[in-house]
């Protein structure tokens, strides 16, 4: 196997802790940068000397440093989560498919995001906003396990005075939570969703997408009119090592953002 | 004197589809009532004997757990219904409920609907079909919930990255 692509050089310029095991990097180039990414798409970070994994870029696009989100869960995941300002990381991408976000000119934008999920729909969000008078409404579910597990929590007010409508959900919280307790799909109805001129854009665990893709095509949504970013095990992020196959998809290249049409009945297959 | 017109209890989503002589049985049951947020409406093990439709607002249904504060199990908004513990035999609130924002609501009594659905067996069913539905969508979130997906993942025998 060949990997195409040697890793860009890149320097944390700062961390932020998201929650007690997220942390958002910004990243600039040491040398050559990586081409632009755009929002849905990620890039393959290496912790020197000890791995490399796929990680979702969570900023605004279009920028030259990276922001990349990061939830320590294993060895490479928690060292990256461990680096301070001045360290350097490499930097692979950016690969595959993005969220297109711009197609829903004229359209409601509706993301829906669960946990860590929330990271590459933020760099959509970023951009929508930026643009905002292309859309009509631009509404943000997010599904968290806890309030204090609500990664991005202390931007949701700068995205609604920005124009997004935002509400968020928790699977548990004690009394000083003022806000929804439940799943995500239930705020669809709250939500008020224009099915036919949606178009809605869900990142999570795989069973909160494919439960919150059945919920809005209850509403009469389309499937075309639904994107999923799947997750798979990326490793060489071109397409050569098949480790992310998804039925005829190489997640990689052909995602990981892909439209429920296609994945609704690879994710009917079991072990798939 | 109700106070509360078909039409607008022909907006609540739990109302669709009924036709005009069941929605003005119904509301001619029906009480519209308000709650400042931080109301607390009934407490757990209390007796259950209401139906609310709510208009507006949130309300929380919590459980206290000894030495921790309460623990909030749900909460419900426009177009939900609050109230289902009058169906089962022993007709206790399973849970406390909270308005945590100011609120609004269609109230019925439950010895009332029962009458009603008795009366009228059609209308009972599509009661009984409205609340069965509400009842299973609520126990598929917990099950949901109790999957804990936003949990970190347990590292697999090849190692998480």
């Amino acid at each position: 196997m060949t990997i195409s692509q040697a890793p860009a050089s890149y320097r944390v310029i700062s961390r932020r802790d998201e929650t007690h095991d997220t942390v958002t990097l910004t990243l600039t180039p040491a040398a050559d940068p990586i081409a632009n990414v755009r929002p849905g798409q990620f890039t393959m970070l290496y912790a020197f000397g000890i791995g490399e994994i796929p990680i979702s870029v969570s900023g605004r696009p279009g920028q030259h440093d990276l922001a990349q989100t990061i939830r320590a869960v294993g060895a490479v995941t928690t060292a990256l989560c461990a680096m301070s300002a001045g360290q350097v990381v490499g930097v692979r991408g950016p690969f595959g498919t993005c969220w297109d976000e711009a197609d829903a000119a004229g359209r409601d934008l509706l993301l829906v995001a669960g946990g860590i999920g929330l990271a590459p729909l933020r760099s959509a969000l970023l951009a929508a906003l930026s643009d905002r008078q292309r859309y009509r409404r631009v509404v943000v579910l997010i599904g968290a396990r806890s309030p204090a597990e609500l990664v991005f929590g202390g931007e949701i007010d700068a995205w609604e005075a920005s124009g997004a409508e935002v509400m968020v959900t928790v699977d548990r919280a004690d009394a000083s939570w003022h806000g929804n307790v439940g799943v995500v799909t239930q705020l669809i109805g709250r939500a008020a969703v224009d099915p036919p001129n949606t178009t809605a854009l869900i990142c999570g665990p795989e069973v909160m997408m494919r439960l919150t893709a059945r919920s809005l095509l209850a509403t009469g949504m389309s499937a075309g009119n639904i994107r999923l970013s799947l997750e798979r095990n990326m490793q060489c992020g071109v397409a050569e090592c098949g480790h992310c196959q998804l039925g005829p998809l190489l997640l990689c290249r052909d995602g990981p953002v892909v439209s429920y049409q296609v994945a609704e009945p690879l994710l009917a297959i079991r072990e798939l | 004197m109700s106070g509360v017109r078909v039409s607008e209890l022909g907006q609540h989503a739990f109302a669709r589809g009924l036709t005009t002589g069941q929605l003005e049985a119904l509301a001619a049951l029906a009480v519209g009532v308000e709650w400042q947020a931080g109301c607390r409406l009934f407490e757990e093990g209390g007796s259950a004997a209401r139906l609310w439709l709510l208009r507006s607002g949130r309300v929380a249904l919590d459980l206290r757990v000894p030495g921790r504060e309460r623990i909030i199990v749900e909460t419900l908004g426009p177009g939900d219904e609050l109230g289902l513990s009058w169906l089962t035999p022993a007709a206790q609130w399973q849970f406390g409920a909270i308005a945590q924002l100011r609120a609004s609501a269609f109230e019925f009594s439950s010895t009332a609907l029962i009458d009603l659905c008795e009366a009228d067996h059609e209308l009972g069913y599509q009661l009984t079909r409205r609340l069965l539905v509400t009842a299973i969508a609520r126990l598929q979130a917990a099950r949901i919930r109790i999957l804990d997906l936003y949990a970190a993942p347990a590292s697999a025998a090849g190692g998480t990255p």
